[in-house]
């Protein structure tokens, strides 16, 4: 009995060390741990921070813009999606940014943003994005955040491996994740083994416009192509591809497709091909696909049909394409700063291979092939090998770089991000994300020159992150440094839609250039109002044009008498204000679409049929001054029938 | 005289400085503009200090009832000015040469100074009375009225020099570039004044 009361009574005191050490311990740790990260995070009011993050939005169709290290987010740029918010996709003129060859298309699912470079370094000038479901991509002005251009991707479907840009933004690449039958036809799907091809495309992208076209593209065999990133430095020049379905299954790809030891990465030396087609070489198919694009002098998009691409079949140009063999269905495939280093992040695989650049030209210079696919040479594993992480984690799917030697690596089954040492191979720290992550970004972290002191993972899964917002939550994104040896958390913020992948650029490149008003004197819409002399109705049959103009705090005219029920009014309406952040809005009551945000300087057109008899208001939506709410007017509707004229006055 | 002719010679050349850069400058700072719109007064007319500041202040101050900044052809100052500049400067310079050889008086400087300082004296005065007739002279139907306690309309006028709050604007007045050339180069006709007065009784 005495035993046991000492051995209670030790119990007990054990329990008591355990209870009142331990907190003590965490809390210490803890407190000392988030003071020093909210300072780290910390952008004092009315302070900038010092990056941009551009986030895709995934299913919103969209890219957002982020500040770190604060994360807040700044703007929502509509590219893929309208946005009623603004009046895009909406508007007349921006309308035609949306057409593509199956008409009209209201919504994309944009995944990859990759910002323009110069000599391998981010140059800040355009950020591009690929457009998933309906294969796009669209190139955004980072002077003006607006989607400029967007340029259809024929003979592909599913544009994941997009959209990446060469050391110089020669090109924008996107690669197909579906292979199709090129062209397309009916026939059955059982037959996709060895009739489907999977289409690379190369963009040309016009070193002054930024204006995209399409150069070629690779008919490749059918498999999935997933990813891709260029060469730089030394690999400049070449193109990697990772693949998955090798196996060419048409169905249950979850087994079907998982069943080969090794996919491969393809490597497209895309400067022979290049000069292939300089010479003439490939061939002009029939294609039907849209190129819009957005000019800033109009502002107004136009779009146009293409009806012929160049394509090329790898046989045709001997010594342009290899296969490197990459184990079990590699996702992301990343390219290091300096050019040597190919990861394939081979999701289902235990260890993270990584592939040399030099290895693979010795092997292709000694001929030392392992038979070939479709006629394209496979590598042997072993002489293309650099190195593998030996079981950093589970699921492997993205790395970038830090500019100092080291990688990162996200894990989506372990939920966590690896820092790996480049070359030795050896892991130095890791992290837990919350949860689920996907792609992590380091500011030109997939660059020659990455800014390597933050790091943030972009998360599949939030459940508990935040305050719960029923079963419909956005995705989380954790912040990290990374200047340091041991990776530190120090933010967690919500993302908006599903984003997929970011670009982040130091904010002092391009902040400088953001555009505060468009000049009247440059605007050359062909129905803008400059002035009170300026400003009419003009009848048209039924269509009705007014030429409007609005400035603080009224619209010219504001009363209008003649429109009939069963006339199509098109507002063209152009913002006299030529003052940073003076936006006025443009609503009218009964409008089937938008409100219109126009922008100092800038002329937009909303489009109205009205329907019924009466004198219906519009107004201005954004708080423009002291009166913004007597910014407003009144358009009188009559019968179809009636005679009345067209007459229109302000401040009578 | 070489020294109080060349000292004379280059401070009034040095108001040739204010056909290329502002005399006076005038800063409208509020919440809603944290960087501030604002004015350069020349003597060829008025500028905005950004491209669009004129027409920026001329929207904010229809809201008060003031008038529009005016353009160079609504002010006969800004076509006068330029040429009462021009005469002195010429005046400044001969005066100056004809003492470096030595054929006038030291005297003639002061008398340049005390003629420019006149001029000058003038020309504040009457930029101050443009002033208030810019800040009181308001439109009898302006959209905002805004009273004194003792019930007159609130003025509007910028100080002519220093800082003043205006409704939710911080103003600053201040000489410009071009002001300060012209005080720094009439302050060297003084300085040659002196100068010459020690040279001439050396000579003489």
């Amino acid at each position: 009995m005495k035993k046991l009361s000492y051995s209670i009574i030790a119990l007990l005191g054990f329990a008591m060390v355990l209870t009142s050490c331990n907190p003590k311990g965490d809390n210490s740790a803890n407190g000392a741990l988030s003071s020093s990260a909210a300072e780290k995070v910390y952008v004092a009011p009315g302070e900038h921070d010092s990056h941009y993050a551009f986030i895709s939005g995934g299913y919103s169709g969209n890219l957002t813009v982020y500040g770190l290290p604060s994360g807040r987010m700044f703007k929502e740029i509509p590219v893929f999606s309208q946005f009623p918010t603004n009046g895009y996709g909406y508007s007349e003129e921006t309308k035609p940014m949306l057409e593509t060859s199956y008409g009209f298309i209201p919504w994309d699912d944009s995944h990859h943003p990759d910002i323009s470079q110069t000599k391998g370094e981010l140059d800040g000038r355009w950020i591009f994005i690929n457009g998933n479901n309906t294969p796009r991509i669209a190139r955004v002005s980072l002077t003006t955040f607006e989607t400029e251009e967007i340029i259809e991707v024929p003979n592909s479907a599913g544009n994941h491996s997009s959209s990446f840009i060469t050391e110089n933004t020669e090109y924008v690449v996107a690669g197909t994740r579906f292979s199709v039958p090129i062209p397309q036809k009916d026939m059955s799907i059982k037959d996709y083994k060895g009739n489907f091809k999977g289409a690379l495309s190369f963009i040309s992208v016009d070193p002054e416009h930024g204006h995209m076209d399409i150069k070629f593209q690779v008919l490749m065999p059918g498999f999935n192509y997933d990813l891709s990133h260029p060469g730089r430095g030394k690999s400049h020049g070449w193109f990697f591809f990772t693949t998955y379905n090798t196996e060419e299954a048409n169905s249950l790809l979850e087994v079907n497709a998982s069943q080969n030891d090794k996919d491969f990465i393809a490597a497209i030396n895309w400067k022979k091909i290049e000069e292939y087609v300089n010479n003439g070489g490939g061939t002009m198919m029939p294609a039907d696909y849209a190129h819009n694009v957005y000019d800033e002098g109009t502002h107004t998009a136009t779009s146009t049909m293409k009806k012929e691409v160049r394509v090329v079949n790898p046989s045709e140009v001997p010594g342009a394409v290899y296969l490197l063999p990459t184990p079990k269905s590699p996702h992301g495939c990343d390219v290091d700063p300096s050019g040597e280093y190919i990861v394939g992040n081979g999701k289902l695989s235990a260890n993270l291979t990584v592939h040399s650049f030099t290895k693979m030209i010795d092997a292709i210079e000694n001929k030392k092939f392992d038979g070939d696919a479709y006629g394209i040479p496979i590598l042997n594993f072993e002489d293309v090998l650099a190195g593998s992480v030996e079981q950093p984690g589970l699921g492997p799917l993205h790395t970038e770089f830090d500019g100092k030697g080291n990688a990162y690596t996200t894990f989506f089954i372990s939920s966590e991000v690896v820092k790996w040492k480049l070359g030795t191979w050896e892991v130095i720290d890791r992290k837990p994300t919350y949860y689920s992550v996907g792609h992590l970004t380091i500011p030109g972290g997939n660059s020659a020159k990455p800014f390597g002191k933050y790091m943030f993972a972009m998360n599949k899964i939030t459940k508990d992150r935040y305050l719960p917002t029923g079963p419909e939550m956005e995705h989380s994104a954790q912040l990290y440094d990374i200047s340091g040896d041991k990776m530190e958390l120090l933010l967690d913020f919500p993302t908006h839609g599903e984003p997929h992948y970011a670009a982040a650029i130091p904010a002092e490149i391009i902040k400088k250039n953001s555009k505060k008003i468009y000049k009247l004197a440059e605007n050359e819409h062909p129905k803008k109002a400059l002035s009170d002399a300026d400003t009419k109705v003009v009848r048209d049959g039924k269509n009705v044009h007014i030429y409007m103009s609005m400035i603080r705090s009224h619209f010219s005219p504001d009363n209008i008498e003649g429109v009939k029920v069963g006339d199509k009014v098109f507002f063209h309406i152009t913002n006299l204000e030529q003052d940073f952040d003076v936006p006025h809005g443009f609503a009218m009551i009964g409008a089937n679409n938008a409100e219109l945000l126009i922008t100092p300087g800038q002329t937009r057109t909303l489009t109205w049929e009205p329907k019924k008899v009466g004198v219906w208001p519009f107004y201005c939506t954004d708080f423009c001054s002291a009166l913004h709410q007597e910014m407003q007017g009144y358009i009188r509707v009559s019968p179809a029938s009636s005679n009345l004229e067209l007459s229109w006055s302000l401040g009578e | 005289m070489k020294k109080a002719g060349v000292l004379m010679m280059l401070g009034s050349l040095l108001l040739l400085g204010l056909y290329s850069f502002p005399l006076w400058n005038i800063m409208l700072g509020a919440p809603q503009y944290p960087e501030p719109l604002g004015m350069n007064i020349h003597i060829t007319g008025i500028q905005g200090v950004s491209e669009f500041d004129i027409q920026n202040i001329d929207g904010l101050n229809h809201y008060i009832g003031m008038k529009t900044i005016p353009k160079p052809e609504e002010m006969w100052e800004f076509q006068t000015f330029p040429k009462v500049i021009g005469g002195m400067v010429a005046l400044g310079f001969i005066i100056g040469f004809l003492g470096f050889i030595g054929r006038i008086s030291y005297k003639w400087f002061l008398f340049w100074f005390i003629f420019m300082s006149v001029l000058g004296l003038l020309g504040m005065y009457d930029f101050n009375e443009w002033l208030l007739d810019y800040g009181s002279n308001l439109d009898p139907h302006a959209i905002i009225k805004v009273t004194n306690p003792d019930g007159t309309p609130m003025s509007y006028k910028p100080p002519l020099i220093g800082f003043k709050k205006l409704l939710n604007f911080d103003v600053t007045s201040l000489p410009h570039t071009g002001g300060y050339m012209m005080f720094v180069g009439m302050s060297m006709t003084i300085i040659a004044f002196f100068v010459g007065k020690k040279e001439w009784k050396a000579i003489h």
